[in-house]
């Protein structure tokens, strides 16, 4: 077993796992950070979507050798923390008012996507989300209001 | 039977122009304009599920928890003649569960009771990915290892997989008004054609789970995703043999379920429940998407057939249907959902002389079950190609022949059904043909195709002179679809919703009713606390536990917002009412603390009571098949690369009527979510089988549109209000899925001159359809 550097939401961790265990499961296990999902475990859905130095992964495929030394950006880590609860960030309080999350299963991933698009300087271009986010998918709501919500987002600097 | 046919009227627009008004008055048969709530409530658990707070099954930490696993045939049809355990294991760490460690019934309770929680050593396996032992262990690796060690010995029995070669009959129907000869005799003009659709998994993002934790009571209680919380106690009774109180279901947050989770998620939670027997310990039974894909059910596959009489001015005046399912190897949901396929078969159009003959039978494949729909797609994309191929044989435009036919109030469909209230058919199709400017982009749709035409075409290949790489292209489809159980079911059901003033003043909802993303949790306290003078937010909603709920029927067919939704309504008034009366008549809002506190807990249970004036006979088919229909219509436009045969859908209309809109944003996102479902279905989606094995049970081969392949989907809200509902509504989720396939596949034809009549409309199908027939 090595141990294992890096930080995720800020926070530095240190994880005891084999090189190849993957990223996914360390998070959700070891860690108990819960809010990235796996949907299909080979890179097909981006529900398990983090970012690695501010580039997003699918967490399924990443082993957590690879991480060492990096920077993890989860859903969790998006909302600031208040005395009265999480206070949502302008990216997932344009989810919520436009309806960007039905079911909720693909949102973390999507939120991490649409975080990581919108933090490399992209805009309200609908072209642009779409491409942006055409690794997560999404089959509740046929990406309208997923998209709307990039945007309002986008749009207001994010 | 009377005919009315009363000529086309000038449309009113019926759509949500959000405005506020302050009244529901539901006058029997009239369209009321739209009246949404000036500042609807946010998603009730969307922050839950934006943070990563909110709890999947897969989330939730149980203390010493094993990990089971399903042992699965890899034969479709084959005698099971037992099992081997490789010595090398040791086998003292792995918990082994066979059809002989099941206490009670050897059955999954659902309609029929053919189909068994674990085939039996010495018993039939009916299909591929068939259940035959249960393993668990404390650790992934020991399982793992454990899997791999068993060896499963058959005896190949001869399978069936084509539903039209089956003798096995799980249900046929036959309906039948005026008289057929006499329909064709009078007919100028004939037209036959056969339709298939193939099988489309529900593709919920969220895999089947389920976590079953050992009761001190000696029984169980499972927390998964789920639709049905009720379905799986009634399968927990019946094979683990126990008391309504020792088995208990929770529900999990639900990523998704679309059908998928309806009935399947019974199997599962009997799995885990006996592996948790066996060890004592909670089992964990978390599907990966590969076991998902190869063993959980999926849309019936169709073959459907028409025979059409026609007069000269597009009047409809004979239709033949004939409608075969393919059930797979078990009954499950089938003779619902082929039920549901034969009612809606002639489409939305009245014809006085129709016979429709439906029926599903058994194949050695997997089982196929409830997806969103529910036998209503593959019929209705089948009715709408037939009259889009109609409309092309007479001359005329794809809207007109449909405003000449469709329902109209005081139409009577084939079960003799007289539509008295709450037709939007024609509504529904001018408000999607108007947004989507159809006649203005056909004609110039037209245009581009006769120049095309005119450009030659090298004989024998689907490539053009023309320097046209593709061709664009408009359809139209219409769509019915009966809201809520079909026949006297919703009487059977016989559901509870309940609203409670607590002791401490607080008022909470109490129904089965799951949240799986459609918003149950969001627009039942809309509705209660709207009765009781509140504001959303102070009415609570109790957890989908059957400890804690009543029975409130199963959440499928779009009936949770129109029949729980009508109770919770019913329930409040009444609540409000009892609460008033003993308070001096003063507003329930301002002396339910005091009220609580004087009297103490007030609960009231509303059980359903059937809509006046509806009646079904389940043993003729004739009568008020549903308490009434929501109506939707869809234009879509594509493009279609006349190299490769690939499709594109550009631009999506779609326009439903709903009764009446609760929330407009939950109700638009089950519009656009469901219209994209039904554009897989027409373009990308499909099961490949080979001897009974679906052959792409991976996300990676089974394909489902992304965001680039999804088109813009503009979505009308039109509110027809049901009378019989307090509040009108008359359900979503289903409507947009029977409308998408058959507009694509129009607007693909008006693209490039050929029908495709089998989904999906693939590459290979359209390249096959352009060289049979060059458009020269």
């Amino acid at each position: 077993m090595t141990s294992w550097r890096f930080t995720v939401n800020g926070d530095p961790v240190e994880v005891d796992a084999p090189g190849m265990r993957r990223l996914l499961d360390v998070l959700r296990e070891e860690l108990a950070l819960t809010g990235t999902k796996e949907g299909c475990g080979e890179g097909e859905c981006g529900a398990c979507t983090v970012l690695v130095d501010g580039a997003p992964v699918d967490s399924c495929l990443v082993p957590v050798c690879q991480v060492d030394g990096a920077r993890i950006a989860t859903v969790e880590g998006l909302a600031a923390s208040s005395p009265e609860g999480p206070v949502l960030d302008r990216l997932q309080q344009a989810f919520l008012e436009a309806g960007g999350a039905q079911c909720g299963i693909c949102t973390p991933g999507m939120l991490m996507a649409a975080r990581a698009y919108i933090d490399s300087g992209g805009g309200p271009d609908e072209a642009a989300i779409r491409t942006a986010i055409a690794g997560n998918l999404c089959r509740c709501t046929g990406y309208t209001k997923i998209v709307e919500a990039i945007a309002i987002a986008a749009g207001g600097g994010g | 039977m009377t005919i009315r046919t009363s000529p086309s009227r000038t449309t009113t627009p019926v759509s949500p122009q959000r405005t506020v008004s302050d009244a529901l008055v539901v006058h029997p048969g009239a369209i009321v304009p739209g009246r949404v709530q000036p500042a609807a409530p946010l998603r009730r658990e969307g922050p839950a599920k934006l943070t990563g707070e909110a709890k999947y099954a897969d989330d939730l930490v149980f203390p010493g928890a094993w990990y089971g696993a399903t042992i699965r045939s890899s034969d479709a049809h084959a005698r099971f003649d037992g099992f081997d355990l490789d010595p090398a294991i040791d086998w003292s760490k792995v918990a082994v569960v066979t059809a002989a460690d099941i206490p009670g019934d050897n059955v999954v309770s659902l309609i029929s009771d053919d189909q068994p929680v674990l085939v039996p050593v010495g018993g039939e396996i009916q299909h591929h990915a068939e259940p035959l032992v249960l393993l668990a262990a404390a650790d992934r690796e020991t399982l793992r290892h454990a899997r791999h060690a068993v060896t499963v010995r058959t005896t190949p029995l001869v399978a069936v997989f084509d539903p039209l070669a089956s003798d096995h009959v799980f249900a046929h129907y036959e309906i039948a008004s005026g008289d057929l000869q006499a329909g064709f005799n009078d007919a100028d003009f004939v037209l036959e054609g056969e339709y298939r659709v193939g099988h489309q998994e529900q593709l919920y993002i969220e895999n089947n789970a389920m976590i079953a934790v050992p009761r001190e009571d000696g029984g169980v209680a499972v927390h998964g995703s789920l639709q049905c919380p009720f379905y799986i106690h009634k399968a927990l009774m019946r094979a683990l043999r126990l008391t309504g109180e020792q088995a208990q279901v929770v529900q999990a947050e639900t990523g998704g379920g679309f059908g998928g989770k309806e009935e399947y998620p019974s199997i599962i939670a009997l799995h885990a429940a006996l592996l948790a027997r066996r060890t004592g310990k909670p089992v964990r039974m978390i599907y990966d998407r590969h076991e998902d894909l190869a063993a959980t059910t999926k849309r019936h596959p169709a073959i459907v057939t028409h025979r059409t009489g026609i007069k000269a001015d597009g009047t409809l005046v004979a239709q033949d249907i004939e409608v075969v399912m393919d059930g797979g190897a078990y009954c499950t949901l089938t003779p619902v959902v082929l039920s549901r396929g034969a009612i809606h078969a002639g489409g939305p159009y009245r014809c006085p002389n129709v016979r429709i003959r439906a029926r599903a039978t058994r194949t050695n494949t997997p089982p196929n079950g409830a997806f969103r729909g529910f036998g209503a797609p593959q019929v209705e994309f089948a009715a709408e190609i037939q009259i889009g191929r109609l409309a092309e044989a007479l001359g005329i435009s794809p809207l007109e022949i449909r405003r000449r036919n469709l329902y109209r109030i005081g139409d009577e469909t084939p079960t003799g059904q007289v539509l008295r209230e709450s037709v939007a058919a024609e509504e529904v199709l001018e408000r999607a043909a108007e947004a989507a400017e159809f006649e203005g982009v056909r004609a110039g749709t037209s245009k581009a195709g006769a120049r095309r035409a005119g450009s030659g075409h090298v004989p024998g290949s689907p490539l053009r002179t023309s320097r046209d790489r593709s061709a664009s292209g408009i359809g139209v489809a219409l769509a019915w679809h009966g809201a809520g159980f079909t026949g006297s079911g919703e009487v059977k059901l016989a559901s509870v919703a309940s609203v409670e003033l607590a002791g401490d003043g607080r008022v909470r909802i109490l129904t089965g009713s799951t949240e799986m993303g459609q918003g149950t949790k969001t627009i039942f306290p809309q509705l209660v606390a709207a009765e009781l003078g509140l504001a959303a937010g102070e009415v609570e909603i109790a957890p989908q536990d059957t400890a804690v709920v009543p029975d409130s029927g199963p959440t499928v067919a779009s009936r949770t917002a129109m029949v729980v939704g009508g109770l919770l309504i019913q329930a409040a008034r009444r609540l409000r009412a009892e609460v008033e009366a003993r308070n001096g008549g003063a507003p329930f809002a301002d002396v339910r603390a005091r009220d609580a506190a004087d009297h103490g807990p007030t609960r009231i249970d509303q059980q359903f009571e059937p809509y006046p004036h509806v009646h079904f006979d389940d043993d003729t088919y004739r009568g008020d098949a549903y308490p009434a229909f929501g109506w939707a219509a869809c234009v879509a436009t594509v493009d279609v690369d006349l190299d490769t045969g690939e499709v594109t859908v550009r631009d999506v209309v779609a326009a439903d009527d709903v009764g009446r809109v609760i929330h407009p944003v939950l109700a638009e996102g089950q519009v656009e979510g469901g219209t994209l479902q039904a554009i897989g279905y027409a373009t990308i989606e499909e099961i490949k089988l080979h001897d009974g094995r679906y052959l792409n049970d991976r996300l990676a081969t089974y394909i489902i549109p992304t965001a680039l392949d999804a088109p813009r989907i503009h979505a009308i809200l039109v509110e027809a209000p049901f009378s019989g509902a307090p509040h009108g509504a008359k359900g979503i989720g289903e409507l947009p899925m029977d409308v998408g396939a058959p507009a694509v596949v129009a607007a693909i034809h008006d693209a490039v001159g050929t029908w495709i009549h089998e989904l999906p409309a693939s590459p290979e199908r359209i390249l096959a359809a352009l060289g049979a027939t060059p458009r020269s």
